[in-house]
């Protein structure tokens, strides 16, 4: 990187942060309904590969997104260059792919020590906050390497569920994410849509993406998410139909325009309650307090 | 601040970029005039503050001029009238007179207002409450303007619309908690005595402040004040003596401070050095730790090596030791003066002025301070407090009781839940995906199943080719037909506002509505349910304000042009919906009321 700093400056130089899902529950279910790990491994070394080649000052930090936790597993800064063309001993892969893939089989290792249950019921869900603050990490550690550095974004390659009790952490990811304007674009590979994601990608300008057909999985990515942030100015990107965040209250899981907040723990009501049911505290005694207590929620002009 | 005149050296500048005419700027309660040095200019100017707007001014910095825009109508950008002064002091006092007498404008309209519009307030106001609330406005423009529009437009009593924000208020008042003053870092022996020159008369200047210090960093004329004023002597006489002392430690002759302390017992006490000082810092010795190699480090003693050597003042004297004790050095000096700023001021709420409570108070703390000490036998114990007594900045502390109850989120899946649902369904998430998957599985094997497709790539090597032509073809066109389906529909870059897009007026009118609406929507449903006649007026002033509104809106909504026309009313709509459900309730509950008070007397109205 020190060998041509003045071109790190320019604005299409990209640090790729790539979180692969690795909750090894996902992938033993994924294999008869929609992508195998390998073949999905193999799109997603051959895009990294591409990416690599797309500038030679481009960086590729890869994270795996585990079940019981996260590590990185790939960083092209601290490979050599001659990595990326260079093969490995068998020759099957290029010596930056086995490194990776060697790192990901540690990482396995390492991951199954830490299992608690000898067993599970569904396919559970991989640590998404995790990945991300490891992610942003990465990211802040390089915002404050000087002011010649690449252009960071993050890359979500999500196949497990959602984890609901990972949501307060997750958000504060994303909320950070979008205040170091670091977009994280999300690729979704398994069943089902991913809420977390959706909002990661609008609430950071990022891209979010469903492919319908996984097995052409590196004609998705290299479409949608290879252009560096600058270029994207230029392209036509697939774009969220508009999504809608409106919440549902607590009491009825109906969905609402406006409603009560309880300003202790945030729980939201359709209608006034005397006492949040969540968290028990009291709302409104006097008139006055009524107001800075449970405060009308309205969803508007913050688009 | 009724009468006060400020008078200042300012150009006054057409623009910014204008050179300035050189002049004065005078202020006062009710105007500014400015009178060009030279009188055949034109630039001379006479304004009243009923006039103006607002003000703004530069940031203080290096390269930066000190600038103050006396501004009429916010609307005109560069109008104003701007003044440029010569320091950021001078243009600070012009700057914070004009607020006062802006707030003050406000203020006398406000209470006319108030007097005109409702006597339901009858609250009576501290003047540091009324003055915690013209802070407030003058620096955030817009809760002026709210206030402007509300308070002073008559929908909001003042007390109503304060009743919302004493979290403001609240604030100001924490940030209020005094910062103990501690001593200078100047050192009183810093205060050279002043001879004029022409008599033999030396002068000595003690302020309440520096007897407070020497006080402190002498106990010995401490313990002296108390004993002799005013039994033996007056305070007068008392200072006069202390005085002559320290200027003959100025003179630094040693033999004649010892002739004169041999013939006056009472000035020896501030010839000789401290007893009581010296006293302490065996005590401090006795309590080092004895493994520590004190012989090793008596270099450092100050008690054994005046000055290690370091001439005080420049001059070098002859070292007897008969007269040690008269000889003062600077090291002792310092430490003492260090270990006294340190330890702060120890008393407060005593009146400096007078000598004797502030002597009197010192003992008395100094007496608390011996009891806790010997309460703590454990001397490290004791010390710990100590240390966490200084270290404490009473300013720098979180408030210890929080205005509101801190925000504890309980479990994060119900938040998640109140989401998820609404974003999937529109996704067009199915039910079938949004039921787990039914299997179970054990640990062991599915790891085992992932290093196998692992073991598989290494030894196989990535896919060739890595997809199938014809499949990249569909793909693509997938991608690109369902790009090009939902590109009308929305904007090209989701993190630029649409806002931006619009024209600035447009903008602002929205944005003005959306703050007004947020105001009088949070008023409005923080009255129901209704209880008093007093509520009930408020609502009716709120419901005939939002009224008013509501056709403003509309107009916005059918003046935008056809491409901005879609969005805009995206963003009209929502406060369009808020006010409908606002009139609903309004009508519903006005109904119910009625329909109560028809049935029996007992209604409320
Ligand atoms: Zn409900
Ligand atoms: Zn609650």
């Amino acid at each position: 990187m020190a060998s041509a700093p003045s071109k790190l400056c320019t604005d299409d130089v990209s640090l790729l942060v790539v979180l692969l899902d690795t909750n090894p529950y996902f992938w033993s279910t994924s294999n008869d309904s929609s992508v195998s790990l390998s073949n999905f491994l193999s799109h997603v070394l051959s895009f990294l590969n591409s990416i690599l080649f797309l500038n030679q000052l481009n960086q590729v930090v890869v994270i795996a997104t585990g079940y019981n936790s996260c590590g990185y597993i790939y960083d092209s800064s601290l490979s050599s260059s001659s990595s990326i063309t260079k093969s490995s001993g068998n020759g099957r892969v290029p010596a930056f792919c086995s490194e990776l893939l060697e790192n990901l089989e540690e990482f396995l290792t390492k991951d199954e020590k830490m299992s608690i249950e000898e067993s599970i019921d569904g396919i559970g869900s991989s640590l998404l906050s995790g990945s991300l603050s490891m992610a942003l990490c990465y990211i802040q550690r390089i915002f404050r390497s000087g002011p010649l550095h690449p252009q960071p974004r993050i890359l979500c390659l999500h196949g497990s569920p959602d984890g609901p009790e990972q949501y307060v952490a997750v958000m504060n990811t994303i909320f950070s994410a979008q205040r170091s304007m670091v977009p994280i674009d999300s690729c979704v590979i398994g069943a089902q849509h991913s809420a977390f994601l959706q909002q990661a990608s609008y609430i950071t300008g990022g891209v979010y993406l469903k492919p319908q057909q996984l097995d052409g999985l590196f004609q998705y990515l290299i479409t949608v998410f290879a252009t560096d942030l600058h270029s994207r100015n230029f392209l036509q990107l697939p774009k969220p139909a508009g999504v809608d965040f409106r919440a549902s209250c607590f009491c009825h899981k109906n969905t609402i325009d406006m409603g009560y907040i309880c300003s202790v723990c945030l729980s939201i009501f359709c209608k006034h309650h005397k006492k949040c049911s969540t968290c028990g505290s009291f709302f409104g005694q006097a008139q006055s307090q009524a107001a800075s207590m449970s405060d009308q929620k309205r969803k508007g002009l913050e688009t | 601040m009724a009468g006060q005149v400020v008078v200042m050296r300012a150009k006054y500048r057409i623009s910014v970029k204008d050179p300035g005419v050189p002049g004065v700027l005078k202020l006062d309660d009710d105007k500014f005039v400015f009178i060009p040095h030279d009188p055949t200019s034109s630039a001379k100017l006479q304004v009243g503050f009923r006039t103006v707007k607002g003000h703004k001014f530069t940031k203080e910095g290096t390269n930066k001029q000190a600038l103050l825009n006396i501004t009429q109508d916010p609307e005109i950008k560069g109008g104003g009238f701007i003044f440029e002064f010569e320091k950021f002091s001078d243009r600070d006092v012009c700057r914070d007179f004009v607020g006062k007498a802006l707030a003050k404008y406000i203020d006398v309209n406000k209470a006319a207002a108030e007097g005109s519009v409702a006597k339901l307030n009858t609250e009576q106001l501290s003047t540091t409450e009324i003055d915690r609330r013209i802070n407030l406005l003058r620096e955030d423009s817009e809760l002026q303007k709210l206030h402007q529009q509300f308070v002073i437009g008559g929908i909001l009593t003042e007390a109503e619309f304060w009743a919302t924000r004493k979290k403001l208020l609240d604030g100001d008042n924490n940030r209020m908690v005094r910062q103990h003053v501690g001593f200078k870092s100047a050192m009183i022996s810093d205060i050279r005595p002043q001879a004029d020159g022409w008599t033999n008369k030396v002068t000595f200047n003690l302020t309440p402040e520096i007897i407070h210090q020497i006080f402190a960093e002498k106990p010995a004329v401490h313990q002296a004040f108390l004993n002799y004023v005013p039994s033996k002597m007056s305070e007068k006489d008392f200072w006069t003596k202390y005085c002559r002392a320290e200027y003959l430690h100025s003179t630094k002759n040693s033999v004649a401070a010892a002739a004169e302390a041999a013939e006056d017992e009472e000035l020896a006490v501030f010839l000789k050095q401290d007893d009581i000082l010296a006293r302490e810092a065996r005590q401090k010795i006795r309590k080092v730790d004895p493994t520590l190699d004190m012989e090793a480090d008596q270099g450092d003693d100050y008690t054994h090596m005046p000055d290690h050597g370091i001439p005080r003042d420049g001059n070098k004297e002859i070292s007897d030791s008969q007269y040690d004790q008269y000889k003062r050095n600077l090291l002792q000096d310092l430490n003492r003066h260090a270990a006294v700023v340190l330890q702060g001021r120890g008393i407060d709420d005593v009146d400096l002025a007078d000598p004797r409570s502030v002597a009197e108070a010192l003992a008395s703390s100094k007496k608390i301070e011996l009891a806790t000490e010997a309460q703590y036998t454990n001397s490290n114990q004791a010390e710990l407090v100590r240390i966490s007594k200084i270290t404490e900045i009473k300013d720098l502390q979180a408030p210890r009781e929080l205005p509101l109850a801190p925000l504890s989120i309980k479990d994060p899946r119900d938040y998640f839940y109140s989401q998820q649902a609404n974003v999937l369904k529109h996704l067009g998430e199915t039910t079938r995906g949004m039921k787990p998957v039914k299997c179970h599985l054990r640990t062991q094997e599915a790891y085992s199943c992932m290093m196998k497709s692992i073991s598989y790539i290494k030894d196989v090597g990535i896919n060739d080719p890595t997809i199938k032509p014809e499949l990249a073809l569909k793909v693509l066109n997938g991608l690109t037909h369902n790009i090009s389906s939902t590109k009308y529909h929305l904007r090209n870059n989701p993190q630029e506002s649409f806002l931006n897009s619009l024209p600035t007026l447009m903008k602002e009118e929205l944005l003005n509505h959306w703050t007004s609406i947020q105001e009088l929507l949070k008023h409005f449903w923080s009255s129901y349910p209704i209880t008093t006649s007093s509520l009930h007026t408020k609502v009716i002033r709120l419901k005939d304000a939002m009224t008013r509104i509501y056709p403003r809106l509309q107009e916005i909504k059918e003046s935008a042009q056809s491409d901005l026309r879609h969005q805009v009313s995206l963003l009209v709509q929502p406060m369009l919906q808020a006010l409908d459900a606002a009139f609903a309730h309004y009508d519903a509950d006005l109904q119910k009321r009625s329909a109560k008070t028809a049935a029996g007397p007992n209604g409320c109205t």
